[in-house]
């Protein structure tokens, strides 16, 4: 389904991606796991093609399309969603307008709006956020909680083929981990594919994990199966310093 | 982001004491000119001299040395400003394209866009007005033109007219009260709340309606009315000065709504005065929007006269290419526990230039004073400018004022934000802008709200 060959990315004039290989296939779960600072969210932000960086090398393909040339909305109408690891407040949409306008047009279909607001409830009380917060602006004086409560709710509304998890459970309190985690398991079959980053195995738990990668530097170090995640949570990333 | 207040510039006050010191002759505009206004209106007798004193205010009185440049107006030829007739053109072929597209696009239909453009036959209109007529009649509410009140209700008139805002206020007040024409009257009796909103949009053929046109509004004590003025269409004149008046009396305990919506044409200058006078435990709310015209200059102006008068005003200003849109409010605390609240937005883009200006004064009378200024801008590109000057003058004691100014741009990051949704890029900036009047245009009247998202759409298209 996606596929990264030796993509190198600069920023402000500084190589932040050094040459990353990536193969998700279609139904598959990917873990990336890396300190902070070492690219994890540029690569995230790349596959969606913010402006602020330049890919100077490799090749980034999604259902065998060359991405590299398609703007930021014609990927996500291709399929491909961003939780954001700071989603932006936006004052003055509601949550369900830009939802249904988000809907619309990844779907390139009218969205009826009655029956869309009962679904966008039902899943609002899924993810236990409660019902006034559709009619509130897109993230504005949402709790940290809230903000990325309401990221897998735009998930599970937009049904992508591709979800790509940037630390979507940092700085949630434990229960709120597992309505994330089980709010990603629901959207989950074996159509569509997800790449998670975290730092906690506990958003996992609910999710069948194919592979794992360790990234540093810029680069994917090493790769595995779910078993690298317990690695890194009892020996840290030291081990995979030197193996690099 | 940028916040400062500057300097109290008192200007914004002192308007009325600076005058007599230049002297213009404006050689078009005489007492024989004003005679003649005065004999085809065929006004009363007093009414021929309140002109006349307002001619001699306004040959006193020097253009105002602050805000937006206005030397573009020739005051030497006035004349051709003030002349009747001059001011609509009588072929819809001169309607400037920009206009016609708009109104086109705005899916106004055919009879009523010429009837806005100032060309043609009169809006349809009649029947929808007369029926409102005999409601408004029951409930012994008075609702008509400024021509028709000063026969029919010359005593009323003649107590209020220009009482509010006196013609040595500033020039264009002098100039108001010389040739002023056309507008509305209001009158709503003690206790009578009048459930429709009214419309001066049914009268805007109303004879010589339209550039020198007053507006006098009474609501008295415990009565409730709104008002919605203008049309959100734009209005193309020929001749290039708007110099209205709107003055309002809230009674004690009276509510008043007053929305407007001004999209004068690109070659306008909207030099408009808007005052109310609110009395005790009395509520005026101002929502107030400016798209059109080359240059504004607009301030509405509230006097908590009575102790627990409130203020709430509300507007928005969109300043496009060529357009120098300076516009805010004045509030002035002038009885005790008084309290208002000002709430704007202000965008700029394509090189236009929008400066939110206010002034909040506290007199010495008005102890435990409460005001409440909010007021935020976007610049769509750096072409454009967006300046805010609010100013404060406290005389009172315990005096409450909150202030809070923010001038920004379009976040590339929220915009990328909704692209990452499949919002296409145009999309998403047009609804970061309406997001960001969004306060506003919940105020607004639905049609205007529907027209405003419009307007700022087709502003934005071509920008994208």
């Amino acid at each position: 389904m996606l596929d990264i060959k030796n993509l190198h990315v600069k920023a402000d004039n500084k190589e932040i991606l050094r040459g990353v290989n990536l193969n998700v296939g279609k139904g598959e779960i990917h873990v990336i796991l890396g300190p902070n600072g070492s690219g994890k969210s540029t690569l995230m932000n790349v596959i969606l093609g913010h402006p602020k960086y330049e890919i100077t090398g490799g090749e980034i393909f999604f259902e065998g399309e060359d991405l590299t040339a398609l703007k930021t909305f014609e990927r996500a109408r291709r399929g491909i969603f961003l939780s954001f690891q700071n989603p932006e407040e936006i004052p003055g949409i509601t949550v369900e307008n830009m939802l249904r306008t988000a809907k619309q047009a990844v779907t390139g279909t009218k969205i009826k709006i009655l029956q869309f607001h009962k679904e966008l409830l039902a899943l609002m009380k899924e993810l236990q956020i409660s019902p006034e917060y559709a009619s509130r602006y897109m993230n504005v004086g949402f709790s940290g909680g809230e903000k990325k409560r309401n990221e897998i709710l735009q998930l599970l509304v937009l049904n992508p083929k591709l979800a790509l998890l940037d630390e979507t459970d940092s700085g949630l309190d434990v229960d709120a981990v597992e309505i994330v985690s089980q709010g990603v398991a629901k959207f989950h079959n074996e159509n569509n594919s997800c790449i998670i980053i975290t730092h906690n195995a506990q958003i996992l738990k609910h999710l069948p994990v194919n592979r794992a990668h360790i990234f540093l530097n810029g680069q994917i170090v090493k790769s595995g199966g779910a078993e690298l995640v317990s690695e890194v949570s009892e020996r840290g990333y030291a081990p995979f310093e030197v193996e690099s | 982001m940028k916040s400062y207040i500057q300097d109290i510039e008192r200007a914004l006050y002192d308007v009325r004491d600076e005058d007599k010191s230049v002297y213009k002759s404006d050689a078009g505009l005489t007492e024989e000119i004003i005679r003649d206004i005065s004999t085809r209106k065929k006004d009363p007798s007093w009414m021929l001299d309140f002109r006349l004193k307002s001619l001699e205010v306004y040959k006193k009185i020097s253009l105002p040395t602050w805000g937006p440049d206005i030397s573009e107006l020739n005051m030497n030829e006035i004349v051709t400003y003030v002349k009747p007739n001059a001011k609509q053109v009588n072929d819809w072929s001169q309607v400037p394209d920009e206009i016609k597209n708009t109104f086109d696009r705005l899916g106004i239909p055919a009879a009523e866009k010429k009837s806005l453009a100032g060309v043609g036959a009169q809006y349809d209109s009649e029947v929808v007005y007369h029926s409102i007529q005999k409601r408004l009649t029951d409930l012994g509410v008075v609702y008509t033109d400024m021509e028709t009140a000063l026969v029919e209700h010359e005593d009323i008139v003649r107590e209020y007219f220009m009482t509010l805002v006196p013609p040595k206020d500033h020039k264009f007040a002098a100039l108001h009260g010389a040739v002023w024409s056309g507008g509305s009257f209001v009158y709503v009796p003690a206790g009578v709340d009048v459930k429709i909103p009214l419309q001066s949009y049914f009268r805007l053929n109303a004879a010589g309606a339209g550039q020198f046109e007053h507006t006098l509004i009474i609501v008295e004590p415990g009565a409730k009315l709104h008002f919605i003025e203008g049309c959100s269409a734009p209005r193309y004149n020929v001749t290039n000065l708007h110099a209205g008046c709107v003055e309002l009396f809230v009674k004690e305990g009276a509510r008043l709504r007053y929305s407007t919506i001004e999209n004068w044409s690109r070659n306008m200058m909207n030099l408009n005065t808007k005052r109310a006078l609110v009395e005790k435990n009395a509520l005026v709310e101002w929502v107030s929007g400016s798209f059109g015209s080359h240059v504004s200059m607009l301030y509405p102006c509230s006097v908590l006269h009575g102790e627990g008068a409130r203020a709430e005003f509300t507007g928005v200003t969109f300043a496009g290419k060529g357009q120098n849109l300076d516009t805010g409010a004045i509030v002035v605390h002038a009885a005790p526990n008084t309290s208002a609240n000002i709430n704007t937005r202000t965008i700029s883009k394509s090189g236009g230039s929008a400066t939110y200006r206010s002034a909040v004064k506290v007199t010495k009378n008005a102890p435990f004073a409460k005001c409440s200024v909010n007021c935020e801008s976007l610049m769509l590109d750096d072409q454009s400018r967006s300046d805010t000057l609010p100013v404060m003058d406290i005389e009172g004691d315990e005096a409450d004022i909150g202030h809070e100014a923010k001038i920004g741009r379009i976040s590339e990051e929220a915009v990328f934000y909704l692209m990452a949704r499949g919002i296409s890029e145009s999309e998403a900036r047009a609804m970061i802008v309406r997001g960001f009047v969004e306060p506003i245009a919940k105020e607004l009247p639905l049609e205007y709200a529907v027209e405003m998202n419009n307007l700022i759409n087709l502003e934005l298209e071509g920008q994208l």
